[in-house]
């Protein structure tokens, strides 16, 4: 917008700019929207939670069935893993690719971990027989928390897809791009998380 | 679900041949007419060679002015298949008297009126505002296109497959019996076992995704792509009222989405989330689907108000009255449109005090409104009025959308909505505010900005035949219902009892037959004026002596929108270039950056309808290979680096040569 100040007080005012206009890159605003209207669909899922979180519907509740200790480990997985692709976007600004590729490694492991993790206490529920379809509340509780997982398998995918891109065409500005993206969404869904841990998990046990 | 099935259920999933509807002699006969009108389509583009021009010039095309106009196009062709709905409805209520069932059984009946709503609120008004803001608005920031183009054709097919969707479902299967917006327990898989539910959901669901993505793409254009000098308060209307809906798009479709989800988790997993039993709250989705149903409302409606005070402003030949109270009274009103969602429930039982602050936001709503009202009529007050088509349906959206203004306040006390909860009173309110608000406007819209996209004037005769036949026959086919809704008349009714209601209903069916005739009109128009094209031809770019930026380019604007990019000092930018001696560059033109077509948008809409189909249908195997295919195609489509092109300049020169030639032509 600096063409303002062109603006001069004679007769005839400027009308176009003869130089070749390059607006701002919109992408960041852009992505920064995207996960505001994902965060909706969150804000969707922890409203319904917390209408239908009570509704046991004779079932089991939340202190019957979560493991703390396992959702702890759960949580901190997630949680390094937010600080590794930190490490990785300050080698990227370092221009390292060999080391951002390693930590974008390392990243991704820590998200296998945490979603090998979910599968297991989703896996051992259903065992118990307190699966999706025996209350609302346990319906809510797959819906908020797999969700979540998809978001991350997704980020995975994502994550893997990048690696390779980097590798084959290195740190230039397309990628670059990307890897901050990829980044605003990998931190969005450890935000998300605290959410889910607080007030799902934490919240839930205390009944 | 897998247990011991046979090769043709694994092969098929649920559909069988019952599915073909060739019971139904209206819909055998229907599906003839489509078959013989597409295989006539599809043969004449083989036969004039054009489908290689239609893949590169329109499907693959990443410019928004293109984009805009396949919008328009698709909602234009839905806005027929809506209206044969509405027709059908009302001749059936017309006749269903005194033990006549009518032609249409009550099975039947529930299709039409679940479909039509859908129909017309997501595949006519929506994508009819969407494509308004894909072509006009930048070009009234000045931009060469908007932030994300592939995004933007991508939105468009995704849009367009939702519509494919519904469509299959007339010849395929059937379509939701539940109303439009398809509340449970009704819309569960106890009471709705069939596919119906199942095509409205994935058909908006495919949808949804299109107007979420276009919706952050327009506000980021908006915000980052505007001409030098254009700041926040020199926007032009359109512009701001096409922001304010964005932002509502992007604030309420996740909601939709999240959903309907929720739904269909009920309907396919068996969750409780809005069953009757265990825990379930039907409840819960009435609140959810109204908190994106009410702002839904007033993005289609905003844009509409922006096209009326651009079309004021020119036709009157005067600046806006209040631009500041015009802007801050679009801005109310996204935000309290967010506040008022239980007016549409509340005979739900909330309690009064509820009820009380979500009637009183509903009231405060008309305030901004009625300040908009306010605004149009003192520009038009002392104003060089020019009676052209844009003005008259701008007149008669004001004279009718004060009516529904006000049966709308009306609504929303709550004790009169006891009374009136779902009655046609009711229908006969929201046709009063979306016929007259949306669809004149849209109208206006249409002729205002037609000389823009294709060169020429659309035939004023024509025009003013579909004008008076809307006006009119709105008038006939709604008010008889405002008193059959204040007699106690339910909505979703297809037989009656009482003969002394029959005559309300055929003068109503009367007005469908007017609002016919205006359809057809407005048809013949296009086709007279494309006939007549070269007598309404207008070359300045210019037609109606207009105000903001997107008259000062050619008329079709070049791919490139500007040769060089406006510089903006007022909110009527070109009018004060006019002005002030602003004089056309002729020399000095420089290559121009411009993003590539890509087949991708299209690529992956198909893969999305497809996987639609398999999930309405239980064909598992098909739904996998096609959420791969997503997932493949998308990836794919990443590592292509190479995606954008220079126009070079002797393209420029050329075409802008072209131009100055015909300006020096014309004088």
């Amino acid at each position: 917008m600096s063409a303002t100040q062109v603006q001069n007080t004679d007769e005839k005012p400027q009308f176009y700019v003869t130089e070749e206009h390059h607006p701002e890159n919109s992408t960041m605003l852009g992505f920064w929207l995207y996960l505001m209207s994902d965060c909706l669909i969150f804000a969707v899922l922890f409203a319904t939670h917390g209408v239908l979180g009570r509704n046991y519907a004779a079932g089991p509740s939340p202190a019957d069935l979560f493991d703390l200790n396992l959702v702890a480990i759960n949580t901190a997985m997630l949680l390094l893993s937010s600080i590794t692709y930190g490490f990785a976007m300050l080698q990227m600004e370092r221009n390292a690719k060999m080391e951002t590729l390693v930590w974008l490694g390392i990243t991704g492991v820590f998200g296998a971990a945490f979603l090998g993790l979910e599968l297991y206490e989703f896996y051992h529920l259903i065992l118990e027989g307190a699966g999706p379809t025996r209350s609302a509340f346990l319906s809510s509780f797959f819906t908020l928390v797999g969700t979540h997982g998809l978001h991350v398998t997704f980020g995975m995918i994502w994550l893997i897809t990048l690696m390779v891109q980097v590798k084959k065409h290195g740190l230039n500005p397309e990628n670059r791009r990307r890897l901050m993206c990829l980044s605003m969404f990998w931190h969005f869904l450890d935000v998300i998380w605290i959410g889910v841990f607080s007030f799902v998990y934490l919240l839930g046990v205390l009944g | 679900m897998f247990g011991d099935i046979s090769l043709t259920q694994f092969i098929f999933g649920r559909l069988t041949l019952e599915a073909i509807p060739y019971h139904e002699p209206i819909l055998v006969a229907t599906f003839i007419a489509v078959a013989l009108g597409g295989i006539a389509i599809l043969g004449l583009i083989t036969k004039f060679k054009l489908w290689g021009y239609l893949w590169h010039e329109w499907f693959t095309s990443v410019d928004h002015k293109k984009i805009g106009i396949m919008y328009i196009i698709l909602a234009i062709i839905m806005l027929l298949r809506g209206f044969a709905d509405a027709i059908m409805m009302r001749i059936q209520q017309a006749i269903a008297f005194n033990g006549n069932e009518g032609y249409l059984n009550p099975h039947h009946y529930d299709q039409i009126f679940t479909a039509h709503g859908v129909i017309m609120i997501f595949f006519v008004a929506m994508p009819f505002v969407t494509g308004f803001m894909n072509y006009v608005m930048p070009l009234q920031i000045g931009a060469r296109d908007v932030s994300f183009p592939f995004l933007n054709n991508f939105s468009f097919w995704m849009t367009t497959g939702g519509a494919i969707i519904i469509m299959m479902s007339l010849f395929v299967g059937e379509f939701a019996r539940t109303g439009w917006l398809a509340y449970p327990p009704l819309s569960g898989a106890d009471y709705s076992p069939g596919v119906g539910v199942d095509y409205y959901i994935w058909g908006l669901q495919v949808a949804g995704v299109g107007t979420t993505l276009s919706g952050i793409n327009l506000i980021a254009t908006i915000v980052k792509m505007r001409a030098p000098g254009m700041t926040f308060m020199k926007m032009p209307i359109f512009t701001w009222t096409s922001l304010c809906t964005n932002i509502l798009i992007v604030a309420t479709f996740p909601i939709l989405t999240a959903t309907l989800a929720l739904l269909s988790l009920d309907r396919y997993v068996g969750t409780n989330f809005f069953t009757n039993d265990l825990g379930g709250n039907p409840m819960m989705y009435i609140n959810l689907i109204w908190i994106w149903g009410h702002p839904e409302v007033y993005i289609l409606v905003l844009p509409a108000f922006g096209i009326f005070s651009e079309v004021v402003a020119t036709f009157c030949g005067k600046r806006l009255f209040g631009y500041a109270s015009m802007v801050y009274a679009t801005c109310v009103i996204m935000i309290l449109s967010y506040l008022v969602w239980l007016h549409h429930f509340f005979t739900m039982g909330s309690g009064a005090s509820v009820n009380a602050f979500f009637g009183i936001t509903t009231m405060i709503i008309s305030i901004p409104t009625g300040a908009k009202m306010f605004n149009w009529l003192f520009t038009m007050y002392r104003g060089r009025i020019r009676y052209e088509l844009p003005m008259l349906w701008t007149i008669g959206f004001m004279i009718t959308f004060v009516i529904g203004g006000m049966t709308g306040v009306m609504l929303a006390i709550p004790p009169a909505d006891f009374v009136l909860h779902n009655s046609l009173f009711l229908i006969a309110h929201f046709h009063n505010v979306i016929i007259g608000g949306v669809l004149f406007g849209l109208m206006a819209g249409l002729v205002y900005w037609w000389p823009k996209a294709f060169g020429y004037k659309l035939d004023a005769f024509w025009g003013k035949m579909s004008f008076w036949f809307w006006q009119i026959g709105f008038f006939f086919a709604f008010m008889p219902l405002y008193v059959l809704g204040l007699m106690g008349v339910t909505r979703r009714v297809s037989q009656f009892e009482d003969p002394s209601l029959q005559i309300w209903f055929i003068i109503a069916a009367f007005g469908a037959a007017l609002i016919a005739l205006g359809i057809g009109s407005f048809i013949i128009q296009l086709i007279v004026s494309f006939l007549k094209r070269d007598q309404l031809r207008c070359d300045s770019g210019d037609p109606w002596d207009g105000r903001t930026l997107e008259w000062s380019t050619s008329s079709p604007p070049p791919d490139y929108n500007f040769a060089f990019t406006p510089v903006v000092h007022d909110h009527d930018g070109w009018y004060d270039m006019k002005n002030r001696g602003y004089e056309r560059p002729v020399t000095g033109f420089k290559p121009i950056h411009m993003p590539k077509n890509t087949g991708t948008g299209v690529i992956l809409s198909a893969l999305s309808v497809a996987l639609a189909f398999a999930l309405i249908w239980y064909i598992w195997w098909l739904a996998a290979v096609s959420f791969i295919g997503i997932i493949a195609v998308s990836i794919a489509h990443t590592f292509n680096y190479n995606r954008d092109f220079f126009i070079p300049v002797e393209t420029v020169t050329a075409t802008e040569d072209a131009r100055t030639k015909l300006l020096a032509e014309r004088t």
